[in-house]
């Protein structure tokens, strides 16, 4: 790896430098701490005082005239950082699952898949967990693949005005889970009678009674459903520009070959166009399925913590955070990740595989 | 010809149809908020208002005032160490390959999948443990580190477009990596940049997991505050909608004036098929 070595006299220096100044900064900041309106910030200064004595190394490094190993140097830091706070909290995260840990104090007493058990076989609330996840992920995913398809087609009609309706439909994007989910709790509003409002208000003054509707308040599981709406509200139009995407990618001459040959537009959309946005399909259920199987936000700020509208996010932050329920806590935070991992991981493998076969 | 016409005009109507329904809540806020407080009423929900008051803007300015201060704190510095750092490593994985980089890639990018309840308890611990737990600071690491990912492959994937022939010939002339970095690959990088710090920044100011459970009231940033007023019974629904349009109009500004750039970091995220 290191066949030659030069010793120069500029970068020599910078190591130097840099080792230690970092360490003055160590050394001052493990003696005395310093606060900014409050925060605590040695740990930062420690931090950053790291930072600045470590890229000495990588300037050791090029006197080497290793490029991998210049490369790796300089990746370091991001690589301890990930597989600290990915990899490593994960299986911290693991271990506290297999403990009894309940209440402040940490207890790693080991009692195997206790906490997974009881999840499963006497947890009723677990139970409307997994039943909401089920209903919200696949009326999220359908919802979305089928507003997004239809409105790119729509748009995919060379009309005036495209752009601004593009526009308007992936507006929602830029806005928080927290603020829809506020807005759309009044557009949703359960009451009747004479504090009627919201969508219930609209369709009372259009004659149209039937719709009416409890919304998200509804008996279980129904309420459930609704819940989908502003979800689907806010990733209808990134599924939309998902599909435009693929449908801007197929070339126009293909079309043309099949208008020459006498089929319809329909046709055109039913062999042509449909079977090639497929991988685009596969896309969009991945990065919607694993949205949905980690909602938190959204539910939050529709539910105020109603039990009926409960999902595996919102009871993993109130058994830990609000019971102390630690280890059960890390049990459902353990399950959400192998949840999303089994729809994301062979994703990843195969676009790595494709990607080094280049 | 009339059947295109006819086609058309459905067509139309269901675009119309369907921007009503996407512009429903953003005109509920928006009539909300510019309405006096007496003209204020559930049944008149929907009516638009008889004449401009600002008064539900500035109710929710008072409740919000601090919160946007700390969301605007924690967002640039964020933003700004997220893209260099993306930058960074997106140069050495695209340009600087070596054997196993692109299994590390690939586990670096399932970062940004993982659900973060998942690391949430060992999170908590380490930063009370750091000391960092509370404040805005310590909200600014975890979003850079967790920022890794995804700014790491919109560079990747910016900077593998790039030619290589380009690098090949700074080589040639003597330059090492990092002097190619500095002369080659950054000046090119501008709209990266763009991309990610705008993606960063929406991304952060939106967040709300992180914010609710690593900062104390003092600290809380925006959505914190405006999902707390929210769920508070003394504050009423019309400063609620103008305090909710508040919180939005920093992102709803930058995908209005920056809408391109917002875009790429969108798409960006969508894996390839």
């Amino acid at each position: 790896m290191f066949k030659r070595f030069k010793l120069r006299a500029r970068p020599l220096i910078i190591a130097i430098v840099l080792l230690v100044v970092g360490g003055a900064g160590i050394f001052f900041f493990t003696r005395s701490g310093i606060d900014v309106k409050g925060s605590n910030l040695t740990s930062i200064g420690l931090l950053i005082s790291g930072l600045v004595c470590y890229s000495s190394i990588p300037v050791i490094v090029t006197m080497f005239e290793s490029e991998t190993a210049l490369s790796l140097s300089l990746l370091f830091p991001s690589l301890v950082a990930i597989a600290i706070f990915v990899y490593g909290f994960i299986m911290w995260s693991v271990r506290v699952s297999f403990s009894a840990w309940k209440g402040l104090i940490p207890d790693f007493t080991w009692v195997g898949f206790k906490q997974y058990y009881d999840l499963f076989h006497n947890d009723p609330r677990f139970m409307i967990d997994l039943r909401n996840t089920l209903i919200f992920t696949v009326g999220f995913i359908l919802g979305c693949l089928i507003i997004g398809l239809g409105l790119s087609i729509l748009l995919d009609q060379r009309l005036k005005g495209e752009n601004i309706f593009r526009g308007i439909f992936l507006l929602p994007m830029a806005i928080s889970f927290i603020a829809s989910g506020v807005v759309w709790s009044w557009l949703m509003n359960p009451a009747t009678g004479d504090r009627i409002t919201g969508l219930n208000l609209i369709f009372q003054t259009l004659g149209l009674n039937s719709l009416i509707s409890l919304w998200h308040t509804s008996p279980q599981p129904w309420g459930m459903f609704f819940t989908i709406i502003p979800a689907v509200w806010q990733y209808a139009g990134y599924t939309m520009a998902l599909y435009m995407g693929g449908i801007r990618s197929i070339p126009d001459d293909l079309r043309e070959a099949a208008r020459v040959d006498g089929a319809s537009e329909f046709q055109i959309y039913r062999y042509i166009i449909f079977p090639l946005l497929q991988p685009v399909t596969l896309s969009a259920v991945i990065i919607l399925g694993h949205m949905s199987l980690k909602i938190f936000d959204l539910i939050v700020a529709l539910g105020r913590g109603d039990i009926r509208l409960d999902v595996p996010g919102t009871y993993m932050w109130t058994t830990t955070f609000s019971a102390n329920k630690y280890a059960q806590g890390a049990a459902i935070g353990v399950l959400m990740l192998v949840s999303v991992a089994v729809l994301v991981v062979p994703y990843l493998v195969r676009s790595m595989r494709s990607e080094t076969q280049l | 010809m009339n059947r295109r016409i006819v086609s058309n005009t459905i067509f139309y109507l269901i675009l119309i149809i369907s921007a009503a329904f996407f512009l429903l809540p953003i005109y509920l806020m928006i009539i909300t908020g510019v309405k006096s407080f007496d003209a204020v009423d559930l049944k008149t929900m929907w009516a638009l208002p008889m004449s401009l008051h600002i008064d539900n803007f500035v109710a929710a300015y008072q409740q919000l005032a601090p919160n946007l201060g700390n969301s605007l704190v924690m967002v640039i510095p964020e933003a700004i160490l997220s893209a260099l750092l993306g930058s960074l490593n997106g140069y050495l994985l695209a340009k600087w390959k070596f054997p196993h980089s692109d299994l590390l890639f690939t586990l670096i990018l399932f970062g940004m999948f993982i659900p973060y309840q998942s690391i949430l308890i060992p999170l908590v611990k380490f930063m009370q443990f750091i000391r960092l737990y509370g404040g805005i600071p310590g909200l600014v690491l975890v979003h850079v580190i967790y920022g890794i990912p995804i700014t790491t492959l919109i560079f990747r994937n910016y900077y593998a477009s790039i030619s290589t022939e380009i690098l090949e010939a700074g080589r040639t002339d003597g330059a090492s990596l990092l002097g190619l970095y500095r002369h080659i690959i950054l000046p090119l990088s501008a709209p990266s940049f763009a991309v990610v710090i705008i993606w960063q920044f929406t991304q952060a100011w939106n967040e709300f997991l992180f914010a609710l459970i690593l900062t104390n009231q003092s600290n809380w940033p925006v959505t914190v505050a405006l999902n707390n007023l929210a769920g508070s019974q003394l504050v009423r629904w019309n400063v609620l909608m103008a305090a909710t349009l508040l919180a939005a109009l920093p992102t709803l500004l930058v995908y209005l004036f920056l809408g391109r750039y917002f875009m790429r970091g969108l798409m960006a995220g969508a894996l390839k098929g």
